[in-house]
């Protein structure tokens, strides 16, 4: 005779039990035990992994700025910012989910090895939760990558290939900054209706994978709207003086020049195209004109004069009038005296996208932060109605077409927003074949 | 062939600025028996004198335009630069607008000091020492200087453009009787040439046809016979290694508005100029030209699309595999002379 107490209303009990402890997201099962770098104090610390040295070191000013900014906004300070035109409110000013946000940097002087060694310092020596920051697509995969082994989240900054979030994308990394295919997509129809759709193009692409990324993105919306490529050279990354590339243009036929340069390299080779003269030719009976698929403030101050008139994309522009630009703008151009660059919104915006994640999630556990993220819907934070997808992590929102300014008012007043394409137009499927490869695989919490 | 006539002049041009440096680090090799790896800092401090004569003729008190508002929708603050004041709105605006040759008047002694100071300061102390102590010091200092100029101008490259007398570009095409447009190049570009081919000329000519000149050949060729004829020929060792500065100042200057000065720049053309002089042979001021000028053709050569057709990324390493070859047919290089950096 048995001695058991089973009973089938003992075993009906635990078996509801254990359903739904199985049930429960895991990062709630995680919290009871630990993650990577779980706050213990009255303290969480961020950490700020931006390049301090190095050719990017004035964006990577910008963006501390930002975080700096952003951090006193969460704890309370200053005017607020963008938590009083967030369209979530669970954030209150009180820090994150109580406690008062203190905040890490490092440097990742925009090289992959040095990111990944200031990351890897931050999260096992500073205990920092989450990384974020950074101008490069090759430092943010690299990093994404890192934070994904150690179980932190990493909210990338300024990352415009679409690798980031294609091929390379991973379960604990997230990016609000578009990507190049967004801008091939949000350029080619107003290239198409300023410059025609019988056009002949000849790209100059970085040697590197963001250039890669860009001149696909670019080539093939242009080319769907009639356009014809007629040559594709690749510059090496440490190229300076790009003559020996431009001279054969003209001899090409093109009467279209999209140059897929990013940071000292678009300075330099913008600015040799237009020594050249090759924006007062005409080609084809066509006036010669030059492209630049993606912008930013710092490059176009870089370029000086030959910027204007030229097309190009970018995630955001101070001049937008929309709510939350106009906070942000106040708020940053109060503190600093001058207005903020696409790097320091995207970074803020990252920054506050995390403490709010957390705040609804009611954890920093990486998992649960990452299932708050995930599909999360907003607005009111400078680029219009976002969605953070959930199969790869990308922010899909309106992106900007700009063109040089012919009058600058100040050093900063250097491009104009000629349209706001609408999110529909650059949003892509989650297999479309320039992003398809890789996997998010699952979120690690680390310890 | 308006391809080959094209890469010709792009040859030409590059072959300038490496020309100008390695003959500033031959000029000091030659002389000082130094490795000097803060050479391609000069030529970056040399653009930045280009840099500064700007801002100093852009000085400017602020006025509020009250029809025009900034970012913040405040009144706009409007700088008007002093020269406006002193010499009339076009008169300074052409003054500003020529603030890169201008720039040569003001960088010679800028540069001439810096070089003397650098001689006397630092790398004099390391004149017994190991060419590997001298690369290490003078890379150090090379690093240290960059960062100086980081820090007082940013890291993100600054627009300095030639005069609008320069603008725009001259075809060659026409002239040659092809195709208009086909064979066009910047007006700038053949100013900078024509500069390197004074400047050089210049230094040649001041070591051969001045007593100083002599006086210094002569301490190259044989430093103790020298100093024991009663000529203090460090003293004009020093004062060379300041011209050197200065022609690598100037090289500096010129370029400035080919392209964005930057802190990082002269590394940029360091390990370039150096290939040049081991090209053209350690101490051999001719082969530093002469290899200058091959160099930039081939450089140019190998970025031609026809040519990345055959062999993929064959521009990137064009000047190392001409520098092997040349080595390992003519170790001492194209004007290399026997026992220079031998023992």
């Amino acid at each position: 005779m048995s001695n058991s107490n089973l009973t089938r209303r003992g075993l009906l009990k635990t078996g509801a039990i254990a359903g739904a402890g199985l049930a429960v997201p895991t990062y709630l099962s995680a919290d009871g035990h630990a993650y990577t770098n779980a706050p213990q104090g009255a303290t969480v610390t961020l950490g700020f992994n931006v390049p301090q040295s190095g050719p990017y070191a004035d964006e990577g000013a910008d963006e501390l700025r930002a975080y700096e900014l952003a951090v006193e906004h969460l704890n309370g300070g200053g005017d607020g910012g963008l938590l009083n035109t967030f369209s979530s409110k669970a954030l209150k000013g009180n820090g994150i989910l109580g406690k008062k946000v203190e905040y890490v940097t490092g440097d990742t002087q925009t090289k992959s090895d040095a990111a990944r060694a200031s990351a890897k310092s931050m999260i096992e020596k500073d205990g920092a939760v989450m990384i974020t920051g950074g101008s490069s697509s090759g430092v943010a995969v690299a990093v994404q990558a890192l934070c994904q082994e150690a179980g932190v989240i990493f909210m990338a900054g300024l990352t415009h290939s679409n690798d980031t979030t294609g091929k390379d994308k991973r379960a604990n990394g997230f990016r609000h900054f578009f990507n190049s295919y967004m801008s091939g997509a949000a350029l080619a129809p107003v290239l198409a209706a300023n410059y025609g759709t019988d056009r002949k193009a000849y790209h100059l692409t970085a040697d590197y994978n963001w250039g890669y990324t860009t001149e696909e993105a670019v080539r093939s919306s242009t080319e769907a709207l009639g356009w014809e490529t007629v040559n594709a050279v690749k510059t090496p990354l440490t190229q300076t003086d790009f003559s020996s590339y431009i001279a054969p243009v003209l001899q090409s036929g093109a009467d279209v020049l999209v140059l897929n340069h990013y940071g000292g390299n678009m300075v330099n080779s913008l600015t040799n195209a237009v020594q050249f003269g090759l924006r007062d030719k005409l080609v084809n009976d066509k006036n010669f004109e030059i492209v630049v698929p993606l912008y930013s403030r710092l490059m176009a101050k870089g370029a000086g004069a030959n910027v204007k008139g030229i097309f190009g994309s970018t995630n955001w522009h101070w001049s937008l009038t929309d709510e939350g630009s106009k906070a942000f703008v106040k708020s940053f151009g109060t503190k600093y005296g001058f207005p903020p660059s696409q790097a320091a919104h995207t970074c803020y915006v990252q920054a506050l996208l995390y403490a709010d994640a957390c705040e609804r999630a009611g954890t920093f556990n990486p998992c649960g932060v990452g299932e708050a993220l995930e599909g999360f819907e907003f607005d009111g934070m400078g680029n219009g109605k976002t969605l953070y997808r959930a199969e790869d992590h990308q922010c899909f929102k309106d992106v900007l077409v700009v063109k040089g300014k012919e009058n600058p008012t100040s050093e900063f007043d250097l491009l104009e927003v000629v349209e706001v394409t609408p999110v529909e137009q650059v949003t892509y499927a989650p297999d479309h074949p320039q992003v398809a490869g890789g996997s998010l695989g699952t979120c690690n919490p680390g310890a | 062939m308006d391809a080959i006539v094209l890469q010709i002049l792009n040859g030409l041009d590059k072959g300038s600025a490496y020309a100008l440096i390695a003959l500033g680090l031959t000029l000091i090799f030659g002389t000082l028996g130094v490795v000097n790896f803060a050479h391609g800092a000069l030529f970056m401090i040399g653009a930045f004198c280009a840099v500064t004569l700007s801002r100093i003729l852009n000085w400017s008190y602020t006025v509020i335009d009250e029809s025009q508002t900034d970012f913040l929708g405040n009144p706009l603050k409007v700088d008007v630069p002093y020269v406006h004041d002193w010499f009339g709105v076009q008169t300074g605006d052409t003054i500003i607008d020529w603030a890169v040759p201008l720039s040569i008047i003001f960088s010679i002694p800028v540069m001439i000091a810096i070089g003397v100071i650098m001689e006397r300061g630092l790398i004099k102390h390391f004149y017994k020492r190991p060419h590997a102590d001298q690369i290490l010091v003078t890379f150090g200092l090379a690093i240290v200087l960059q960062e100086i100029i980081k820090y007082y101008y940013g890291a993100n490259p600054i627009p300095t453009p030639a005069p609008e007398a320069f603008a725009g570009s001259y075809d060659f095409g026409a002239m040659l009787g092809f195709d208009a447009n086909t064979i066009i190049y910047p007006y700038w570009r053949l100013v900078y040439f024509a500069f390197a081919a004074v400047i050089i000329g210049a230094v040649f000519a001041f070591l051969q046809f001045t007593t100083f000149g002599m006086v210094v050949r002569a301490g190259m060729a044989d430093r103790e016979t020298v100093g024991l004829l009663g000529i203090n020929i460090d003293k004009r060792f020093t004062i060379m290694f300041g011209i050197a500065a200065a022609v690598a100042g100037l090289a500096g200057v010129m370029y400035a508005p080919i392209n964005s000065p930057n802190y990082h720049m002269g590394m940029d053309f360091l390990v370039l100029s150096f290939v040049v002089v081991v090209v053209g042979g350690m101490g051999s001021l001719p082969g530093a030209v002469l290899a200058g000028f091959l160099l930039g053709i081939l450089e140019s050569f190998a970025s031609m699309s026809i040519v990345l057709e055959f062999i993929p990324g064959i521009n990137q390493i064009i000047i190392y595999l001409v520098a092997i070859i040349i080595l390992l047919t003519r170790p001492r290089g194209l004007m290399g002379r026997k026992g220079v950096m031998e023992d």
